[in-house]
């Protein structure tokens, strides 16, 4: 099943939520949408489930229009932050809630309902949970739950709203890798949101990063990790040394120091310089298009983290920067940096 | 002993709770035990033919029977207005929203006489009504329609907090698998708010049987046609027939004692099922 | 912990979004009905509300009114009127402080301490709500009654109780009994016992930190109580009527009055007394709803 977004706007009020959308996804995929609270990544997802709808644009499911259907007719699978479970009813009446409220013609036999909540509690690895209600089980268990019954309605397109979100670091690192392993068993279209990029670059084959209601690159992992497309990419992604610079006719500098280094034609004026920490090689005074002098120096594990103040002209610009646990570093020293990768974007 | 054990870092325990007690037993237990204790003089052969006579047996049927189906139209009505209140938006809201205040801070004698007045044969309902061929004051139906009137806060206020407080997830997971809005509700809300609707349900049913004011003026109290319990203790009492009068009040009295044993497993109830899961 | 409900008059909870009667631009929101049966239910709502509660309302003013209202404020200055007055705001009053007075002492001993037995006594204080009124005032009949257990006695010795000011006074704190308490418990439960154990630990004793810390916490929801208390206690009919004995001028409460004139078909005196006790009401919602907002911040402010 594809999923086709187009010129998708959403306004609350006076706040743009969804500023020009256009998304594809490709039937199989796992989608990562991306973005910090308030981007519009929740809203595009609810959008698509049929429990919100644009101010204009357009959703197509396999080509076919989807907006002229409510949630109730799309068939999705929708799986909601807070898991949204139905307290009143067992483990297996929420799973089979949606196998039973089909239109009488359709509805599968009980026999039929029976082994199928069955295989899904299998599936998720909790048939013996069953009998249990939603308040006995851990954040772990409602979990997949929720996703198993989202699941049992055969949905065409899975969507799920920070799936990890609510759960502590340990069962969230579990889940992402179980979730990632079920895809690739049921292999149905894919798309969940989160704001933590670990997640989203570990678990989706694509990512949407999204920024104030609009979409700033779509990617791969790797792509948008290496090739970020914007400055708030490359600052949302990954950890990123960020220094202001200017451009002028080609011309890089910070501050008073003309800096050896090339910009692309479309910065001019003020931009921000972005290296990523790993992407820095220290070295001795006069080795690298940066001069600075330590200042402080923490070492732990295989690495050692300095803060290096620059010598910009306005002297007191600090950076962190990581260097070899082997490379001798001395508060005080001073240091040549040279970045290997950078990007420049100029100032919005 | 954990009450021992257990560290107090405030003073006045000793002196609040001993207060507590007593003012309590003085106030409250002892009056409700001398209850009991006067009906004990009532040999049970004598209890039972107090309670069984047949006037007797009339009014009970008449407050608990009355009771009961305004308690039912309260349980429909209720639900339809806190819907109407949390869900919807209209003009006048938050004033529907005090009004439902009313039948509980309005005095009982001045409910009645307003309800009377409001359903004669020449009042503002009544005479259309009359008109119609219902005759409500001074029958029956007009008990039913006091009762109504003192009930439905209960249920109004014992619903809505819940329903407010309804996770909006639940019904969007509800249509994402497909439920029609029937299906949501019937399957879904309905039963999330069962806990809260039994308890104001209950709540309404202990309130409209031992309701003596908005009842009394409009009910007629015709002896084994629109004689209302309460009204009948009254009554025993001013004859100084103290035995049956307790008799009476021991039934009701016994009733409440159910009521609210099933209030509190029904709290009990909601409580085991809200655990968590949220 | 367990606490069953039995007065309605309670807080309504916040509000919650909800779409508007026409639901936006467009489509509906995934989780409303249908125009027509929005439209359906909130007649229903109106209408129900309209006739059984809001009609009989207005009808209490507009028959006090009926002959002008010169004619009602003689009603109201008639000497009857006046001593029934008089008589419910000293009941009141009484029943009030006493409620007080008990609802402080209890909320402190149940709130803030553990101890088993908690659940019933809750239940045991909240049994007066359960309680016909008129089984209420049967009870101090029977025990001051002339066949009740201290009745003889009393009377030999020249106490008057029953059909005197002091079983209106007791029977109005009966069915009052719960109010002050009820409210302030789960209040107090939920602002905890930190501020007071702090108190304590800086070196207050027991009265200056209620005095001084927990008073100030829970002055809304005391007037709050107070005020149904207060309601509840002018209002008052069943109860006091059983134990009253209706003495002209002398044992006739307001509510009580409002009986006796309407069964002399004196409607519009009748409706006069009446309506005094419906602005009574409707002032007490009002302030409720005041205090509501008061109670709410107050907590808010207790969670940050």
């Amino acid at each position: 099943m594809t999923i086709e977004v187009r010129n998708i706007v959403k306004q609350f009020g006076s706040f743009r939520a969804l500023d020009n959308v256009d998304l594809r996804v490709e039937t199989g995929e796992l989608m990562a949408l991306l973005g910090p609270s308030g981007s519009g990544k929740t809203t595009l997802l609810r959008i698509i489930a049929g429990l919100d709808w644009p101010d204009s644009g357009s959703v197509a499911f396999d080509g076919e229009d989807a907006l002229a259907r409510g949630a109730a007719e799309r068939h999705v699978g929708f799986v909601f932050q807070h898991y949204a479970l139905f307290r009143h009813m067992s483990v297996f009446e929420n799973v089979a809630f949606g196998l039973r409220v089909q239109p009488r013609k359709i509805r599968k036999t009980e026999v039929e309902i029976k082994k199928r909540v069955g295989d899904l509690l299998d599936l998720v690895q909790l048939g013996w949970l069953a009998d249990r209600y939603p308040s006995q089980l851990s954040g772990g268990q409602r979990q997949r739950i929720a996703l198993a019954r989202a699941l049992a309605i055969e949905p065409r397109i899975l969507l799920l709203d920070e799936p990890f979100g609510a759960l502590d670091a340990k069962v969230r690192k579990e889940l992402r890798a179980w979730l990632r392993n079920l895809h690739e068993e049921i292999h149905v279209t894919s798309i969940f949101v989160t704001h933590d990029q670990e997640e989203a670059l570990e678990v989706a084959n694509r990512v949407v990063v999204m920024d104030r209601g609009k979409i700033e690159q779509i990617g791969s992992p790797g792509d948008v990790y290496e090739h970020p497309a914007s400055a708030f990419v490359h600052s949302f992604i990954g950890e990123s040394i960020v220094l202001p610079v200017d451009v002028q006719g080609g011309t890089v500098r910070l501050g008073e120091r003309r800096l050896d280094l090339v910009a692309p034609a479309s910065a001019s004026g003020p931009s921000k310089l972005f290296v990523r920490r790993h992407d820095v090689t220290v070295g001795p005074s006069g080795s690298g298009v940066f001069e600075g002098a330590v200042k402080a120096v923490r070492a732990f594990g295989p690495m050692q983290r300095a803060d290096v103040v620059l010598s910009n002209g306005h002297g007191d610009t600090l950076i962190e920067i990581d260097a070899p646990r082997d490379h001798s570093l001395k508060v005080g020293d001073r240091v040549g940096l040279q970045p290997q990768r950078y990007r420049i974007f100029a100032d919005a | 002993m954990s009450t021992l054990s257990r560290k107090r870092s405030l003073p006045g325990f000793g002196l609040t709770m001993g207060l507590t007690i007593l003012w309590l037993s003085l106030m409250i237990l002892i009056p409700l035990a001398g209850l009991f204790v006067k009906t004990a003089e009532l040999s049970p052969s004598a209890f039972w033919a107090t309670v069984t006579a047949p006037r007797t047996l009339h009014a009970l049927q008449v407050s608990f029977g009355l009771a009961f189906a305004a308690a039912c139209i309260n349980l429909v009505a209720g639900l339809v207005i806190v819907w109407a209140l949390v869900r919807y938006r209209f003009p006048g809201r938050r004033i529907f929203d005090a009004v439902v205040d009313i039948p509980f801070a309005l005095p009982t004698a001045v409910a009645g006489i307003a309800l009377t007045t409001l359903f004669a044969q020449k009042g503002w309902l009544g005479a259309p009504l009359a008109a119609l061929g219902i005759k409500v004051a001074f029958t029956p139906l007009g008990i039913f329609i006091a009762m109504i009137f003192i009930g439905i806060p209960f249920v109004v206020r014992t619903v809505q907090p819940v329903l407010i407080d309804l996770d909006v997830e639940l019904e969007e997971a509800a249509e994402c698998l497909g439920a029609s809005r029937w299906q949501t509700i019937r399957r879904v809300i309905l039963p999330s708010l069962a806990p809260a609707v039994l308890t104001g349900f209950a709540l309404a049913f202990a309130r409209a049987v031992g309701e003596y004011g908005s009842v009394i003026f409009i009910a007629g109290n015709l002896p084994n046609v629109s004689e209302i319990a309460p009204l009948l203790i009254v009554i025993r009492l001013s004859e100084f027939r103290y035995a049956d009068a307790t008799a009476i009040a021991v039934v009701m009295l016994i009733f409440s004692f159910i009521i609210i044993f099933i209030l509190n497993r029904l709290q009990h109830w909601a409580q085991t099922r809200s655990l968590a899961a949220a | 912990m367990t606490m069953v409900a039995t007065t309605p008059l309670r807080r309504s909870g916040r509000d919650v979004a909800v779409p508007a009667l026409d639901a936006g631009a467009g489509r509906r929101a995934a989780h409303t009905e249908p125009a027509w049966v929005r439209l359906v239910i909130i007649g229903f709502a109106i209408a129900f509300l309209t006739v059984f509660v809001g009609l009989p309302l207005i009808l209490v003013f507009s028959e006090a009114l009926s002959k002008g209202i010169a004619f009602y404020l003689s009603a109201l200055a008639d000497s009857e009127a006046l001593a029934a007055i008089q008589l419910t705001l000293i009941a009141a009053g009484i029943s009030v402080g006493l409620n007080l007075v008990f609802g402080v002492i209890a909320a402190w001993a149940i709130a803030k301490f553990d101890f088993p037995g908690k659940t019933l006594l809750i239940t045991l204080i909240d049994l007066p709500f359960s309680v016909s009124p008129v089984i209420s005032g049967l009870v101090f009949v029977l025990l001051f009654g002339a066949q009740g257990w201290f009745g003889p006695w009393l009377m030999a010795h020249g106490v008057q109780i029953l059909f005197a000011v002091p079983a209106i006074v007791l029977a109005t704190t009966f069915v009052t009994f719960p109010f002050v308490a009820r409210e302030l418990i789960p209040l107090m439960q939920e602002q905890g016992q930190q501020e007071e154990e702090a108190a304590i630990s800086l070196g207050a004793g027991g009265w200056t930190t209620f005095w001084r810390v927990t008073l100030p916490n829970i002055k809304w929801g005391l007037l709050y109580g107070v005020l149904l208390c207060n309601a509840r206690a002018m209002g008052e009919f069943g109860a006091v009527s059983v134990v009253s004995g209706h003495i002209r001028g002398e044992t006739n409460t307001m509510p009580l009055l409002v009986e006796i004139l309407y069964n002399e078909y004196q409607m519009v005196a009748a409706f006069a007394v009446a309506s005094l006790l419906a602005l009574l009401a409707l002032v007490t919602l009002i302030a409720k709803t005041v205090l509501e907002g008061r109670i709410e911040q107050g907590l808010q402010h207790h969670d940050h």
